[in-house]
C-alpha cells in the first residue's frame, strides 16, 4: 500500500486510488505512507505483538476523521484510532493492517465552564493539559491515570481509565457528559451532552471503555470537579505486606474514603528509592500512600484516625509529608514507580487484575507463592483502594525457560483473580492482549450479548477489529499469536 | 509460543548502516516504550507525528542499528528535528539517557557526510573564537548604534543576506557596547566564602559582556573570589553537536587545563556551555582515542562546574536589597532543566529580590526553539517552537522573561522584538545585580 506507482499492467492499484484520496483529503503532511515512517506506529505501550499499519492519518477536524472513515468503508480497508499510544494492552495494534487514525492534532480545549462544571475538547487532548490549563481556577478534572503526563482524553474514554484518586473520583465514565462521535459508518452523532441525567439510552457509558470498537470518538464534554479545600498525605510504614493490607480494609471499613490508598511492597521500594532517594525504609516489607481530602477542618481529623488506625495493624510509623514538595515527591515515586523497576531486572512484564478489596490479603499471598513456585521474582505496586494490583514480574527476556515461567505465573494470578470474583484488567483494558481471558471472565450468552451490542455499532467489524470480543476478528484476523511479554511499561 | 525475542524477532529489512553500531546496545532496550515522554517533546507537541517523538526516534535510531530501516532522508530528517532539548529525559521514569542516544548517533550521521559551508564558515570558523566573532559583529553593533539596523531591516537588507546568515543576523540581541575584558581575578567583597572560576565563553562573551560583568560582580558580592582565566576558549559544544568529537575533546582539555585547581566551584552563566562544560567526562569516554588518563582530568573539571543560579542557591544569597519592581516570568533554559536539573534554584534567586512579581509561564519548560545552532539549521520548527513560546510568554502579563542561557535570549529577543507590545529578556543573574546595586528603573525599560 505504501507505493503510489501504478502496477506494471498500468492500472491504479486500489492502495494507490486510495492514498490519493487521502492526500486530498488531508495535504501531504497529513498522510504518512513510507515504510521508514511506519514501524514507529507497529507498537503502543505493549510491545509483545507488532504490526505495522500500511497508512497512517492526521485528521485535525471531524469531518475530516468522517470522510477518512467512509473512504475506508467505500475500499473496504480496517482502520483503528490512536491516540497518545500508551495502552499495555495492544489497544492500538492494527489488527490486519490498514489504516491508522491518529487523533494527535485534534488537542484543543473548545470550551471551558466553570459554572456549569464541564469543558469541551478534542482527543487528542492530553490528560494533563486539560488539568494545567485549569489551575488557577478552582477546578481539575479528575481520572488521573499515571500515564496523565502523555495520555490523551480519547484513549482515556476508550479505555475508562483510571487512577489513583478514583478510589473517591471514580473512573472515566464517572467523569464524561457528551461525546460526539463519528460511527464505523462515517456518521457523526452526538451522546449526552452538558447536562446530566439526559433521558434516552445512556449511550454515553456504553461507548466509554469500548477500546475504539464502537467508533472515533472526536470531542468530548468533561465534567469538572472543585479542587479539594485540603489534602493531607500520609505514608504508613509496615513490617509485613499482611499488616499493610489489613491496615487498608481497616480504614475503608471505618467509613473514611480517602482520594488515594497506594500500595508498594519490598522490592519496588527498593527500586523507588534507588531512582528518587525519597528515604524509604529499606527493610519494611510494605509502605501505604494514603491520601485524604475535603474541607480543611475535616481532614486533620481523618488523617488522625487513619494514623490510629495504621498503628494498632503494627505500623512501624506513619509519616506525614510536611510540604508540598514532599507530596509531590511522595507522588512522583508512586507514579513514576514502574519506571524504577529497570534497575532491578532487565525485563519485566506487568499484570492487571482486579479482586474484591477484601481479598487483597488473599492474593497477595498467592502471588508471593505462585512466584516461588515459578522462581519468578515479583514486585507489588497498586490502587490498593478499589483492588486493582499491578504485579510486576521480572525476568531476564534472553532466558526462554523463564520466560516460559512468567506466563505460568501470570496466568495463574489472572485466574485466581477471577476465582476471587474480580477480573483480569483494572484499568489497562483487553486490547489484543487479554483476549484469551474474556471466555473465561463471560459466559458465552453474555459474549453473545457483547457481540450483539457491537453488531449495533460496528457491523462491519472494520473498526478496530481484533480488539475485545475473542470472535472480533474481521477479515483474517484469527488468533493473534502471542509470543512472549517483553520489557514492558507498567502502571 | 514463539521462542524468539521481539528485539530479533522482527525481520531484519537487511539495511546496512555503520551509524550508531558503537552506541551500547543496553542503551536503546533501557527505553519500555510506555510513551510518557512523547508530550514532553517540543517537536511532537507541533507535529503530533511519533517519528518526531522521543520514543520514536529511538525506535528509529534501533531500527537503523537493527538493519530495519535504512538511514533514509525521511528518517534523518525526524532525527535531524530533534532539538537536543532532553526534556524527554526529565520525563522519562525509565532513566533513559537520549542524549547518550542521539548525540554519538548524531557524531555518525555527521561523520558520513561533509559539512557546508555555512558549518566550515561560520559555525566552526566563527563561534569558537571570542575575538574574530566581536570582530565580525562590530558593524551589527555599530548599524545598531547609529540606527542604522532599524533603516537597513526596514530596506529589507537582511533578507539578501543567504539564509542562515539572515537568520543570524536577525538573532542578534541588542548588543550593548562591548565591554573590556575582565580583569583575571576580582576579590570577594566582605569576608571571603569561595574561590570560584569564571567561565566567559565564546558568544556569550561576544555578544552578553554585560552578562558576564554582573555575574562577575553578583559573585564578589557574595564573598566569592573569582578567578577569570585567559586562556580558556569555547567550550566546544557546537563540535561536538554537530559531530566534530576530536576537535571538541581538544578544546575540553584546553578549558580543563586553563582553571586551577584550588578552584571551589567553575562558574558558568550559559546553560548550553554549562551542560557541555558538566559532559566532558563522557564525551571523553566516548571520543575515541581518548585515554583515561584525559579522561580523569576532564571529568575532575567537570565535577566543579555549576551553573551560576545553581551555585548561589546552595552557597545561600546574601539578601539582596535594592528593589526592582518589575512584572516578570522566568523560562526555562532545556540546558539548564533537563540537561543540569537546575529548575527551583534560579527562582528561588529571583524570590529573594525585593519588588519583583514573578508570574509563572505555561509550558515554561519547553523548548523555545533555540537549541544551539538548531535556529539557524531548522529555521521552520524553531518559528513555530518560538511563537508557541511568545504567546505564552505574553500570556502572563510581564514585561520581563528571565531566563539563563544566551541562545534562549537570543531567540526570545528577536522574536519579540516584531511585537508591539516590548518585554525585555534579562539573565537573573542580571536581575540580581540592579538589586545588588540598587540601580533598577521603576520599569525595565527605563535603565
Ligand atoms: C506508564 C503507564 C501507566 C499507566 N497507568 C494507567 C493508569 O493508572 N490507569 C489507566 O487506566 N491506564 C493506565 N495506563 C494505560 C493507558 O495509559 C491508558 O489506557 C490511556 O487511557 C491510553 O490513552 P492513549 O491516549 O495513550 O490511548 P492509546 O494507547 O492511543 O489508545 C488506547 C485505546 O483507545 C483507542 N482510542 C484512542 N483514541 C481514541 C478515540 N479518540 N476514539 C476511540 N478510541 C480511541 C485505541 O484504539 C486503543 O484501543 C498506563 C500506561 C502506561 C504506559
Ligand atoms: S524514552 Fe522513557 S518515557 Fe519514552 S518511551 Fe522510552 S521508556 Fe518511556
Ligand atoms: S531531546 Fe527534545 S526534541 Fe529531542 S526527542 Fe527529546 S524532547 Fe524531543
Amino acid at each position: 500500500m505504501a507505493s503510489t506507482q501504478p502496477a506494471p499492467d498500468g492500472t491504479v492499484p486500489v492502495a494507490t486510488e486510495l492514498l490519493i484520496r487521502f492526500r486530498r483529503l488531508l495535504g501531504d503532511d497529513g498522510v504518512l505512507a513510507a515504510e521508514d515512517e511506519l514501524i514507529v506506529y507497529e507498537c503502543d505501550g505493549y510491545v509483545v505483538e507488532k504490526k505495522a499499519p500500511d497508512v497512517v492519518l492526521f485528521p485535525t477536524t471531524t469531518e475530516q476523521v468522517s470522510e477518512i472513515v467512509r473512504t475506508c468503508n467505500e475500499f473496504d480497508v480496517p482502520f483503528v484510532p490512536r491516540g497518545a499510544g500508551t495502552s499495555l494492552a495492544g489497544g492500538c495494534l492494527p489488527v490486519g493492517g490498514g489504516v491508522m487514525i491518529s487523533l494527535t492534532r485534534m488537542k484543543s480545549i473548545l470550551e471551558v465552564n466553570l459554572q456549569d462544571r464541564y469543558a469541551v475538547v478534542q482527543p487528542g487532548l492530553v490528560n494533563l493539559h486539560l488539568t494545567r490549563h485549569l489551575a488557577g481556577t478552582g477546578f481539575h478534572y479528575a481520572p488521573d491515570p499515571s500515564s496523565q503526563g502523555a495520555c490523551t482524553i480519547g484513549g482515556n474514554v476508550a479505555t475508562n481509565s483510571g487512577g489513583p484518586h478514583t478510589l473517591k473520583y471514580g473512573v472515566t465514565v464517572n467523569h464524561v457528559l457528551g461525546l460526539e462521535v463519528v460511527m464505523p459508518d462515517g456518521q457523526v452523532v452526538e451522546f449526552g451532552g452538558v447536562a446530566e441525567g439526559l433521558a434516552g439510552y445512556d449511550l454515553v457509558g456504553l461507548f466509554v471503555g469500548s477500546e475504539g470498537t464502537f467508533g472515533i470518538c472526536t470531542q468530548v464534554t468533561v465534567r469538572l470537579t472543585r479542587d479539594p479545600d485540603a489534602y493531607r498525605t500520609l505514608l504508613g510504614i509496615f513490617e509485613t505486606v499482611g499488616d499493610a493490607t489489613q491496615a487498608i480494609s481497616q480504614i475503608i471499613a471505618a467509613g473514611i474514603v480517602p482520594a488515594a490508598l497506594e500500595m508498594m511492597d519490598q522490592g519496588i521500594i527498593e527500586a523507588v528509592e534507588a531512582a528518587y532517594g525519597f528515604g524509604f525504609p529499606l527493610d519494611a516489607a510494605a509502605v501505604v500512600l494514603i491520601e485524604v481530602d475535603g474541607l480543611e477542618v475535616a481532614v486533620d481529623d481523618e488523617a488522625e484516625r487513619i494514623i490510629r488506625l495504621c498503628q494498632e495493624q503494627g505500623a512501624r510509623e506513619v509519616r506525614r509529608a510536611e510540604t508540598e514538595q514532599q507530596r509531590a515527591l511522595l507522588w512522583k515515586c508512586r507514579k513514576q514507580a514502574f519506571g524504577a523497576i529497570g534497575r532491578l531486572s532487565p525485563s519485566y512484564c506487568t499484570q492487571d487484575g482486579v479482586v474484591p478489596r477484601t481479598k487483597l490479603p488473599e492474593i497477595l499471598e498467592f502471588i508471593t507463592d505462585a512466584g516461588e513456585r515459578h522462581g519468578v521474582r515479583i514486585v507489588n505496586v497498586f490502587h490498593a483502594g478499589d483492588g486493582n494490583i499491578h504485579p510486576i514480574l521480572l525476568f531476564d527476556e534472553r532466558d526462554e525457560e523463564q520466560i516460559a515461567r512468567v506466563f505460568r505465573a501470570s496466568d495463574e494470578i489472572l485466574g485466581k483473580c477471577i476465582d476471587l470474583g474480580g477480573s483480569v484488567t483494572g484499568e489497562h483494558g483487553i486490547g489484543v492482549e487479554k483476549l484469551e481471558f474474556m471466555e473465561r471472565l463471560f459466559t458465552e450468552d453474555d459474549l453473545d450479548v457483547m457481540a450483539s451490542v457491537r453488531m449495533a455499532f460496528n457491523p462491519r467489524g472494520s473498526c478496530s477489529p481484533g480488539k475485545m470480543l475473542p470472535t472480533a476478528g474481521a477479515c483474517g484476523m484469527e488468533h493473534i499469536e502471542r509470543s512472549h511479554p517483553g520489557k514492558q511499561a507498567a502502571s | 509460543m514463539s521462542g524468539t525475542t521481539p528485539e530479533t524477532s522482527a525481520t531484519p529489512g537487511g539495511f546496512v548502516s555503520s551509524v550508531g553500531q558503537g552506541i551500547d546496545y543496553g542503551r536503546f532496550l533501557d527505553c519500555v516504550h510506555c510513551g510518557l515522554c512523547t508530550s514532553a517533546c517540543p517537536t511532537y507537541l507541533q507535529t503530533g507525528n511519533e517519528n518526531d517523538s522521543p520514543r520514536g526516534r529511538i525506535y528509529l535510531m534501533r531500527g537503523v542499528v537493527d538493519g530495519r530501516v535504512g538511514l533514509t532522508p525521511a528518517v534523518r530528517r525526524h532525527l535531524d528535528l530533534c532539538l537536543d532539548c532532553r526534556s524527554c529525559e526529565t520525563a522519562c521514569p525509565s532513566g533513559v539517557q537520549y542524549g547518550r542516544l542521539i548525540e554519538p548517533f548524531r557524531v555518525d550521521m555527521q561523520k558520513a557526510e561533509k559539512p557546508g559551508w555555512f558549518q566550515r564558515l561560520v559555525l566552526y570558523g566563527l563561534f569558537p573564537f571570542p575575538r574574530r566573532l566581536r570582530f565580525a559583529l562590530a558593524p551589527a553593533r555599530l548599524m545598531q548604534r547609529l540606527g542604522l539596523d532599524r533603516v537597513s531591516e526596514w530596506a529589507g537588507l537582511p533578507r539578501l543576506l543567504p539564509g542562515p546568515l539572515g537568520r543570524m543576523y536577525r538573532l542578534l540581541p541588542r548588543l550593548g557596547p562591548q565591554r573590556p575584558a575582565l580583569p583575571q581575578l576580582l576579590p570577594a567583597t566582605g569576608e571571603r566564602r569561595a574561590r570560584v572560576g569564571l567561565f566567559t565563553g565564546c558568544v556569550g562573551e561576544a555578544m552578553f559582556s554585560e552578562t558576564n560583568h554582573a555575574t562577575a560582580r553578583v559573585l564578589q558580592a557574595n564573598g566569592c573570589e573569582v578567578v577569570v582565566p585567559r586562556t580558556q576558549g569555547c567550550c566546544g559544544a557546537i563540535h561536538y553537536h554537530s559531530g566534530s568529537d576530536a576537535p571538541a575533546v581538544a578544546m575540553a582539555t584546553k578549558n580543563a587545563e586553563a582553571f586551577p585547581d584550588d578552584l571551589d566551584a567553575i562558574i558558568v552563566n550559559v546553560a548550553g556551555c554549562g551542560s557541555m562544560l558538566k559532559d566532558y567526562r563522557h564525551m571523553g569516554e566516548e571520543t575515541s582515542g581518548v585515554g583515561q588518563d584525559a579522561v580523569e582530568v576532564l571529568g575532575e573539571f567537570s565535577d566543579r562546574v555549576k551553573d551560576i543560579s545553581e551555585f548561589l542557591a546552595e552557597l545561600g544569597l546574601r539578601p539582596p536589597t535594592g528593589k526592582v519592581p518589575w512584572r516578570a516570568t522566568y523560562h526555562d533554559a532545556c540546558h539548564l532543566v533537563h540537561a543540569q536539573g537546575v529548575r527551583q534554584a534560579p527562582r528561588e534567586l529571583l524570590e529573594q529580590v525585593p519588588g519583583l512579581e514573578l508570574f509563572p509561564l505555561p509550558e515554561s519548560d519547553i523548548c523555545c526553539g533555540a537549541a544551539g545552532s538548531y535556529n539557524l539549521t531548522e529555521p521552520e520548527m524553531a518559528d513555530d517552537l518560538v511563537s508557541r513560546k511568545v504567546a505564552h510568554i505574553e500570556s502572563t502579563g510581564a514585561d520581563v522573561v528571565v531566563t539563563g542561557n544566551a541562545g534562549c535570549s537570543l531567540q526570545l529577543q528577536a522574536a519579540l522584538r516584531k511585537r508591539s507590545r516590548p518585554i525585555r529578556v534579562v539573565h537573573p543573574v542580571e536581575v540580581l545585580d540592579l538589586s545588588y546595586r540598587g540601580v533598577a528603573g521603576s520599569s525595565p525599560f527605563d535603565e
